[in-house]
């Protein structure tokens, strides 16, 4: 029987295989670029490599006594270094520019699928998942997977070549000598290991204690003023002190852990610098070895330390890219919305009646937000929903606009079921003023026109006066081409609530949706939003989500939900009469 | 970086301790070397096996020699670090924490929260490693210089060239590539912005079939953003291989120039490879510069933007009495709260917030504020709190002047709540006791009064019931709740609510209003509001209008004189139905 962990463990290796074999189908597309990428660190290694062997002959030829200079072999050998080594550099360089290429291209591909990703997913993973997640996936975590292509991999191989190099080229010197590393080889690459292991903990756990700290500043500014009100500046500062002594002594824990490394590493690589230099001089003495074969052994060696402990750097890195790949295809793997029936036909325009019947909907399997909702409006008819928050007014929205599947029971438009029309097509058929009105970065000229590219501009003007925007727009410094930025221009909520309803005036819908606001705007401009909603409606059958008593006193019909239910339906003058809880609410407001 | 070299002074004998260190296993390291073309140079010819084993051992004792003053000097160096960035984050959190409302205003929150993050993480890196390899690397440089210079003159003037070469070309390509970096990052925040804003508008984006629009869009973006990117990365990919080149050249050319010093017997053997293995050290040491240079740049660039805060002027300062004398005739009126003419500008604007508002308070009155959005209601709030100064005129509480009391005896008298106002992670009991030495029968009047029991008594927890982050396990009526709780735990004196009650249905907010009441009678309230059925009870109404009184008076009054109240009142009433937990 297997314990958990191992289970766990075998998931987790098994998940590995996934995730590398879906970057393995971003990286097949650059195939052959990664092995030119592959010949090309050959290249540049060997003749790297191949320069502390020639500096060896210089020397040999240079020799030790005075006069004795074979001049001809050291510009020969000289030359041939130089030459290798302006070789090499280009090389490297090239394969730098090559990779970071390569890299930028998988990395355009994985934002561009992560995005395309975005917009097939369903409303219901948004409402889920924070927008904060998302966005760390595409832009930090594809960041950390773009470093490791562009630069870890090749770094690694390069690492391993000339570790693998600089050894062959030592064993081929002299084989005795070789086994001052056959001694110090191991203990390197095992202090190294143990020095890194070591110290990821205290490295994640500073993570850890830093993420602290930003939180609780975060809050606790956000909450600047109350804590001035209350005068809880010292508790805070007591409180911040903790978190912060915690921080800082993670990061000096891991940064003591850390900084052991390099000096071991380096103490190790001396260690064998001295061994190399005393039994070479021994050698030398016994005529084993010339002078200038030390000094290449000597050089080799040298390039020996870097790589081990880059290599063990490059290793943890590559361990945490492959977590990021692997949040990032995990995004991308999330289930698409749900595709429409195979027969489902496109629809051009509709005439408006829309009926609901026996509607039975909840987020969760065993929780009804929906409970037998049945409606039906004819054409130019306005229904007004009124409930308290949390009595399912949304969630009827969602499912007319087919944000969510329905699951039981039908909605019907002009007689066709939902479910045999495309979604696009039937959203089209709607227009939409939310109560979170939502402009983009752009002109005010491009937010208008939206949802309809083709509108002239005598259009776009007709809706912006019908809003009473108009005079606003003109009165901005680039009138309609006016930039709408997080810093620069902005609009009043009450403005933007104007630019939604001329937006949705501008589009060719039969039926309109409307999710009043419980306005935070003054008089005036909420009698304008109140005439603007007057026209956008005529001749549309409206669905509103109702705070304004002139709204549902025009209702042709009024649904009062509670708790998923309709309690009672009607207009407002039958329902007076009924005594109910549309009565109560109606009256509570005179209290 | 003269602030923070103020904090490193605290710690001055620490970070000497650990330079001389770093100096000493630096020198040491050097040594290893020379130490080489020694054996090479004078142990061979001797031809004693013991001599080079000897000289073996030196070699493995300035190894070991550099590898502990390293390791300490590390040691030593993350530690003042640390020291450092305790102190410092502290001063500048406590310094934040003590910011004016307009102070907070101009500099803004989130700009205020990555100085105390992003700054101060970049600061404490730098400040470490430049104790690490800001010594290393000079030390290395200028070290290897000497012993070379003392081993052959000639061939270290390659070295002479290399470089201040190679310092110029670093200094260049960082100087260079740090706009490309900046650029690259601007590019980041776009792409992020349009994510987010697809997020936000996904309904929208769903509605209209905008999605194959949207794709392309963001296609154009990506495009901007890898194009950036590429750029600032090819051009800092230059530096390595260059820098290879130059000193591997160099190396090339001490050889050729050491052949024909030594033919002339100027040099010798060893000396040759004692200077190639110093161009070894060199270039390793000199890839690390470009690291150096981009993080002193980014703290330098921190570590002003620290300064920045730390030395904003103290604002709003307590006053001494004899500047504003304590107005007597306020204790026989007993008005808890006066305006007098006051005017109000925020920072840098022309036309002021409020003008000239002037109005009394006796105590246990009440007072209800309306207006539109705009018109100076918060304002008002916030100057009584003396969160900013007035432009013009006075505020007295008790018949004493707000500039003279002192921030803890003027908060004891207050229960505020803040329009938004903000929920922090922690147990119920902590948010509204609130750091404050609450009795306990205070507290559950409180909560009995702000309609919050039910909240309390509905989970298994009750007081104890743990609480996210803003909030975020709490519905808006729960919210507004435990806020209108807080504000009560203390008993205040003046208790401020700046549109509490939006959140409540109209039933929960008759009963916390005559529940105010009856359980606290002497209070003086303040309330701002949206709906007009909140206030119309109240004992005065201030119906604000573009920052000045519009009318002033009892509901019946005002719908007598006043056209914006009645006005509202009938669009309200005749508009606005709020169904909300009805």
């Amino acid at each position: 029987m297997l314990k958990e962990h191992d289970l766990g463990g075998i998931r987790k290796k098994k998940k590995k295989r996934v995730v590398a074999k879906q970057l393995w189908k971003y990286v097949a597309k650059h195939k052959k670029v990664f092995i030119l990428a592959v010949i090309l660190t050959c290249i540049s290694n060997i003749l790297a490599l191949i320069c502390p062997m020639v500096s060896g002959f210089a020397i040999d030829a240079i020799g030790t006594k005075v006069g004795e200079v074979k001049f001809v072999k050291v510009f020969i050998y000289v030359g041939m270094m130089i030459v290798f080594y302006v070789l090499s550099a280009i090389i490297s360089y090239i394969l730098s520019v090559l990779m970071i290429n390569t890299s930028q291209k998988i990395v355009k591909q994985m934002r561009h699928d992560v995005m395309d990703t975005f917009f097939e997913l369903s409303v219901e993973y948004f409402d889920q998942h924070a927008i904060g997640d998302i966005i760390s996936r595409i832009s930090y975590d594809i960041d950390t997977i773009n470093t490791s292509f562009s630069h870890d991999v090749v770094q690694l191989l390069a690492s391993v070549m000339t570790i693998i190099g600089a050894l062959i080229m030592m064993i081929c010197l002299s084989p005795m000598l070789v086994l001052v590393f056959v001694v110090m080889l191991p203990i390197s690459i095992y202090v190294t290991g143990y020095l890194t292991k070591k110290a990821r903990p205290f490295f994640s756990k500073r993570s850890i204690c830093l993420a602290n700290l930003n939180g609780y500043v975060e809050e606790m500014l956000s909450g600047h003023k109350t804590i001035c009100a209350y005068e809880q500046e010292e508790r805070i500062m007591g409180e911040f002190d903790d978190k912060n002594l915690e921080a800082v002594n993670a990061y000096y824990e891991s940064e003591y852990h850390g900084s052991l490394t390099g000096p071991s590493v380096t103490l190790i690589n001396n260690i064998s610098l001295a061994l190399i230099s005393a039994f070479g001089a021994i050698m030398f003495l016994y005529g084993k070895m010339s002078i200038g074969q030390i000094s290449s052994f000597v050089l080799y060696s040298r390039k020996f330390s870097g790589p081990i402990n880059e290599a063990a750097n490059i290793f943890t890195e590559l361990q945490s890219s492959l977590s990021a790949a692997e949040r990032v295809f995990s995004f991308m793997n999330e289930p698409r919305e749900w595709k429409d029936l195979e027969d489902a036909r496109e629809i051009s325009s509709c005439e408006g009646l829309l009926e609901g019947k026996d509607i039975n909907f909840g987020y969760q399997e065993n929780k009804l937000i929906l409970k037998d909702i049945s409606f039906k409006a004819n054409p130019g008819n306005m229904i007004a929903v009124v409930g308290p928050t949390g009595s399912g007014k949304s969630t009827l929205i969602n499912l007319i606009m087919q944000f969510y599947p329905i699951k039981s029971g039908d909605i019907i438009l002009d007689e066709k079921v939902y479910s045999n029309i495309k979604k696009a097509s039937l959203r089209r058929q709607f227009a939409m003023v939310l109560q979170e009105t939502w402009l983009f970065s752009g002109t005010i000229y491009e937010n208008l026109v939206y949802g309809r590219e083709d509108a002239t501009l005598e259009e776009v003007i007709e809706a912006t006066k019908a809003a009473h925007i108009h005079d606003t727009i003109e009165k901005l410094p680039n009138g309609y081409d006016t930039v709408l930025t997080d810093e620069g221009v902005s609009l009043s909520a009450g403005q933007k609530q104007l630019m939604t309803i001329a937006r949705a005036m501008l589009l060719p819908a039969q039926m309109l949706i409307l999710d009043e606001a419980t306005s935070n705007v003054d008089t005036r401009t909420e009698k304008m939003i109140q005439q603007a909603m007057a026209k956008l409606m005529k001749g549309k059958t409206c669905f509103v989500i109702a705070h304004r008593l002139s709204t549902i006193r025009n209702a042709d019909t009024i649904l009062v939900i509670r708790d998923g239910s309709v309690v009672e339906r009607g207009n407002h003058d039958t329902l007076l009469r009924k005594h109910g809880v549309y009565a109560g609410i109606y009256q509570a407001q005179f209290e | 970086m003269d602030k923070v070299l103020e904090y490193v002074k605290r710690y001055r004998k620490d970070v000497i301790w650990g330079i001389c260190m770093k100096f000493g296993g630096t020198l040491l390291e050097l040594g290893i070397p020379w130490v080489l073309s020694y054996i090479i140079d004078r142990v061979i010819p001797m031809k004693k096996i013991s001599l080079v084993f000897i000289w073996g051992l030196v070699m493995i004792l300035f190894s070991v020699g550099a590898a502990l003053g390293n390791i300490c000097a590390n040691r030593v160096a993350s530690k003042s670090s640390m020291q450092i960035t305790r102190d410092l984050r502290h001063d500048l959190f406590n310094k934040i924490l003590h910011l004016s409302k307009h102070q907070v205003d101009t500099i803004t929150l989130p700009s205020l929260v990555s100085r105390m993050t992003t700054d101060t993480y970049n600061i404490h890196h730098a400040v470490g490693m430049l104790q690490r390899m800001g010594v290393r690397t000079p030390v290395i440089v200028l070290g290897s210089f000497f012993v070379m210079f003392s081993l052959d003159k000639i061939m270290t003037l390659v070295l002479l060239l290399i470089i201040p070469i190679n310092i110029l070309f670093v200094y260049y390509i960082t100087s260079h590539g740090i706009p490309l970096f900046q650029k690259q990052q601007k590019n980041v925040d776009n792409m992020v912005r349009t994510v987010r804003e697809d997020y936000t508008g996904i309904r929208v984006i769903k509605a209209l079939s905008k999605e194959k629009y949207e794709k392309k869009h963001f296609e154009v973006i990506n495009e901007q953003l890898v194009k950036s990117e590429k750029k600032a990365s090819v051009y800092m990919a230059i530096t390595n291989p260059l820098m290879n080149l130059m000193f591997n050249v160099g190396m090339a050319v001490v050889i050729l120039i050491g052949a024909f010093r030594l033919n002339r017997g100027g040099t010798t053997i060893g000396c040759i490879m004692a200077f190639n293995s110093y161009f070894m050290t060199l270039l390793a040491a000199m890839m690390g510069i470009t690291r150096i240079f981009v993080m002193t740049s980014k703290a330098l660039a921190s570590s002003s933007r620290v300064k920045e805060i730390l030395e904003l002027p103290e604002e709003l300062v307590i006053a001494s009495k004899e500047q504003y004398p304590v107005d007597k005739s306020f204790f026989q009126d007993s008005y808890a709260i006066k305006f007098n003419h006051v005017t109000f500008r925020y920072h840098g604007e022309h036309t002021p917030s409020l003008s000239d508002i002037s109005f009394q308070l006796k105590k246990g009155e009440s007072l209800g504020i309306i207006g539109a959005t705009g018109s100076g209601k918060s304002t008002l709030v916030n100057l009584l709190l003396r969160f900013y100064d007035t432009s013009e005129g006075e505020i007295y509480i008790n018949g004493e002047n707000i500039k003279t009391i002192s921030g803890q005896k003027m908060r004891e008298k207050m229960g505020v709540v803040f329009q938004s106002d903000f929920v922090c992670s922690g147990t119920l009991r902590e948010n509204i006791a609130f750091g404050r030495k609450c009795e306990e029968e205070n507290l559950k009047l409180a909560i009995l009064t702000a309609q919050a029991n039910e909240l309390v008594e509905l989970d298994v927890d009750g007081l104890e019931k743990r609480i996210y982050a803003r909030g975020n396990n709490l519905s808006g009526g729960q919210k507004q709740r435990l806020l209108l709780s807080r504000a009560l735990a203390a008993v205040p004196e003046i208790l401020i609510l700046d549109d509490s009650s939006s959140a409540l249905d109209y039933k929960t907010d008759a009963r916390f209003r005559k529940c105010l009441q009856k359980n606290y009678p002497m209070i003086t309230q303040i309330m701002i509001a949206q709906r007009i059925s909140s206030i119309m009870d109240m004992d005065h109404i201030l119906v604000l209008e573009g920052g000045r009184i519009e009318s002033f008076g009892t509901h019946e009054e005002l719908m007598q004189k006043c056209k914006v109240y009645r006005e509202l009142y009938e669009l309200q009433t005749g508009g606005d139905i709020d169904v909300k937990g009805a």
